[in-house]
């Protein structure tokens, strides 16, 4: 039964991803302007617009390009920039690495500390402990990237030194550049992350099975890890796929402040260049991202807490 | 969010400074100090960058290039040309054949510079096939009948009499590459620095070459790095990251002005701020009409508003400070009541226009804000419609009738061969007049300077008068750098040779 329901939602993921793949297309054409407009920047001279754009085979009709460009993209090939002829699965691969740093030391430490703090406000239910946590990730969630980003640049690098304030000149140089864009991306997740785990924990916690097994004189802890936990986990799980969707896609705020060359920036530039071939083949890195990380949340899900499927 | 960021961190960095005591870093009069690597840091352009010296676009493009690279002549900071790889030009009697003798100089991999590789990195320039920026500038040269006459000197045949000529050898991206030059992976050039290794978006690193035409650099080694957001390129400069940081919003400047934590350089007249206003289309078809728009402006209001006090106000003439600029006209200030009668007089009470912006420049939807207050005050209702800005220099050429519009530093002649003849390929106030283009045809052929200079003169009298560009003002650009970093000129505007030139910079 499990393997029909992934074929399915195998199935449902590509097409997913081939209609997110028109979609983008669609809406960078209907962007104003071309990449020879865009290129052309502040000294318009239309001949030599007219140059860029035959350079480019921008005189080519849309629906040709889009079908030049998808039958490259059946032989594993994702094209060249418009702008630069370089490819654009060099572009991913040098966005990428910093994109995955970022969100793996992110993941690292986010899983862990919400864990940790969704279970220790369950389990002081009411206490001051609780009521401090809910405050405090309630308010630093309402802090938006750039203000919490600057506020902890100003503070903890500018007035205090402790830390680099950019990670300008490079990651390999200095480890310590990556502390405080880190710690920005960290801020938000765990708190929606922590409170959903506390509210699944009580809810958990409130069920009679729970307290049969504690009747059964099973000891607490155990009640705790491993009868209420894994029923907690089902959303905190989705919202993690979520996060990571938006660690890996580009958090385009935190890479501009702290002057990361990420998978955000790379988009940022394709954009701004209507530099098409690079926005469509990280549309197709970001899709295909999306729908496995969502199939294995939902795999997760599944597998603590099938009864979720059942009542949906 | 790009504005809010700025905001942030500018009101952020006022609380920082208060801690640190004032003291002002010492004149650059010490002798130069050799050594050390600096870090300047700009706002760039992304993965798309290439060290391809033609392709430069950007302000970052052209200080990369400069390290690496040099050009026949170069702009001074009064935007005459100045000799570079060239030591001295001479034209023909009729000014329509240019010799030009080289300085023996030599390429970073021992080649000497010969007129074949200026030949060469002309021809490449002005290929039909490519787009590239300087093409449009050295379109006068027809290299085809142009030769070298022996590896030290060339002869430049032009198509028409240029007495202008030096500038087009100073033209933005017209470097002198080595014959046959494609490839920029590992650039070879012939200016003060070696190229060492670049990561697009991220950094350049190059050293000293000590074979430098000029005399070595004082720098053992230059990076130029990329912060595009302005607040992270002023963190990394108060951080220790970097030692000098390009374009710096004015009311950043003025928070860390005077603590004795950067240096805040302001770079006078380097970028002219105005409106263009179409002068074949209705309204502004009535010189009377454009008149009136002159007398709307109030220049000190604009330049507070829209650029945070940093700059100069303008007379409606491009080229504040650079020669042929003619200073001696009266300096145009508000006259509301004026204005309200020439707009009567072309029938045009109550008149509506449509004022085209984007946050493309920093202060554009400033001050098209700022305008339309001041044209209520006149009766003038105007509407201001904020367009998308990676295409509005694009849109504005020929759509609309009245825009936002700025430009940096250029030679006087250029703007009006650029922007003001007939046949102009970026002319967006459409202004077209046979006479005019007669007028600068006739200086082109002036040998005289004094009598050439009474011809620009005239003609910038008439667009004084009655052209199509308003310019309220001059804005200052603002770099700023640690206090150990010494030589950096500071009368020289954006894109002008001593402009972002760190072969003359040292470490203290």
């Amino acid at each position: 039964m499990i393997r029909s329901w992934l074929a399915r939602r195998l199935l449902l993921g590509v097409a997913q991803s081939a209609a997110v793949l028109v979609l983008i297309f669609v809406l960078t054409e209907a962007l104003p302007g071309d990449a020879a407009v865009a290129l052309a920047g502040d000294s318009p001279d239309p001949e030599r617009i007219a140059l860029i754009r035959q350079a480019m085979q921008l005189d080519r009709p849309p629906a040709e390009r889009f079908l030049g460009w998808l039958g490259e993209l059946l032989h594993g090939d994702l094209g060249r920039s418009l702008v630069t002829g370089r490819t654009v699965s060099g572009y991913l691969a040098d966005g990428l690495g910093v994109t995955l740093l970022l969100a793996a030391l992110t993941l690292s430490l986010l899983v862990p500390l919400s864990l940790w703090l969704g279970m220790l406000a369950a389990r002081r239910e009411g206490s001051g402990l609780d009521r401090l946590i809910s405050s405090t990730t309630l308010a630093v969630y309402a802090a938006p990237e750039f203000a919490l980003g600057v506020l902890l640049s100003t503070v903890l690098a500018l007035r205090l030194g402790w830390l680099p304030p950019t990670a300008v000149g490079g990651v390999a140089v200095d480890p310590a550049v990556l502390v405080l864009p880190v710690l920005v991306l960290l801020a938000r997740p765990v708190c929606s992350i922590s409170r959903l785990v506390r509210a699944g924990m009580l809810e958990a916690l409130a069920r009679p099975y729970v307290a049969q097994a504690r009747r059964y004189g099973v000891p607490e802890w155990r009640v705790r890890w491993l009868h209420a936990l894994p029923n907690a986990l089902a959303p905190a799980a989705q919202q993690l796929a979520r996060t990571c969707d938006w660690l890996l896609c580009g958090v385009v705020v935190v890479e501009a402040l702290f002057v990361l060359p990420g998978l955000g920036s790379v988009l940022l530039d394709a954009v701004a260049a209507r530099d098409v071939p690079v926005v469509q083949g990280l549309a197709v890195v970001f899709a295909l991202l999306t729908v496995l990380l969502n199939l294995g949340a939902d795999l997760v899900a599944r597998r603590f807490s099938p009864r979720t499927e059942l009542t949906r | 969010m790009k504005r809010r960021t700025v905001l942030i961190a500018a009101a952020a960095l006022g609380v920082t400074g208060c801690a640190t005591t004032a003291e002002t870093p010492s004149a650059d009069r010490a002798t130069p100090k050799s050594g050390g690597r600096l870090r300047a840091i700009f706002a760039g352009g992304g993965t798309n960058e290439t060290l391809d010296p033609h392709l430069s676009n950007l302000f970052v493009d052209a200080a990369r290039a400069k390290a690496l690279y040099d050009k026949l002549a170069d702009s001074g900071s009064d935007l005459a040309a100045v000799p570079r790889l060239a030591t001295g030009w001479e034209p023909n009697a009729t000014l329509d054949v240019w010799t030009v003798r080289l300085r023996p100089a030599s390429f970073h991999d021992g080649r000497p510079v010969t007129a074949e590789d200026v030949l060469y990195s002309y021809r490449r320039i002005t290929d039909p096939k490519r787009a590239f920026r300087a093409k449009a500038s050295l379109e006068p040269i027809d290299l085809a009948a142009s030769r070298a006459v022996d590896p030290g000197t060339v002869e430049f045949k032009l198509k028409r009499p240029y007495a202008e000529f030096p500038n087009v050898l100073a033209a933005f991206g017209a470097y002198i590459v080595p014959k046959d030059t494609e490839t920029f992976t590992a650039p070879v050039g012939s200016g003060p620095f070696r190229f060492v290794s670049f990561k697009p978006g991220s950094s350049l690193l190059v050293k000293r070459n000590p074979d430098y035409w000029e005399g070595a650099p004082h720098l053992d080694e230059l990076e130029i790095l990329i912060a595009n957001e302005e607040s992270a390129r002023v963190s990394a400069l108060l951080g220790g990251q970097a030692d000098y940081a390009h374009e710096l919003n004015p009311a950043t400047a003025r928070a860390n002005e005077g603590r004795g934590k950067v240096e805040v350089i302001r770079l006078r007249n380097s970028a002219m701020q105005g409106f263009v206003m179409k002068t074949d289309k209705a309204p502004f078809d009535d010189k009377r009409v454009r008149q009136a728009f002159f007398l709307i402006a109030d220049r000190k209001e604009l330049i507070d508003g829209a650029l945070s006090g940093a700059g100069e106000v303008g007379n409606d003439l491009f080229g504040k400070g650079a020669q042929y600029y003619p200073s001696e006209l009266p300096q145009r200030a508000q006259d509301l009541a004026k204005a309200r009668a020439l707009l009567k007089e072309a029938g045009q009470e109550g008149l509506k226009v449509t004022l085209d912006t984007s946050p493309v420049a920093a202060g554009f939807v400033e001050a098209a804000g700022i305008f339309k207050e001041q044209a209520a005050k006149a009766g003038v209702t105007v509407e201001v419609r904020v367009g998308n800005k990676d295409t509005y220099w694009k849109d504005i050429l020929d759509g609309g009738v009245f825009a936002s519009y700025r430009s940096g530093a250029l030679p006087i002649e250029s703007h009006l061969s650029q922007r003001l003849l007939s046949n102009s390929t970026t002319n967006a106030t459409h202004w077209k007049h046979p006479d005019f283009d007669e007028l600068y045809l006739q200086a082109q052929s002036t040998r005289d300077p004094a009598a050439r200079s009474a011809l620009f003169q005239r003609m910038q009298r008439r667009l004084y008068d009655e052209g199509g560009f308003l310019i309220w003002g001059f804005a200052d650009w603002i770099v700023a750098t640690a206090p150990t970093v010494r030589g950096v000129a500071k009368d020289a505007p954006a894109n002008t040779l001593d402009w972002a030139r760190f072969d003359r910079t040292w470490l203290a």
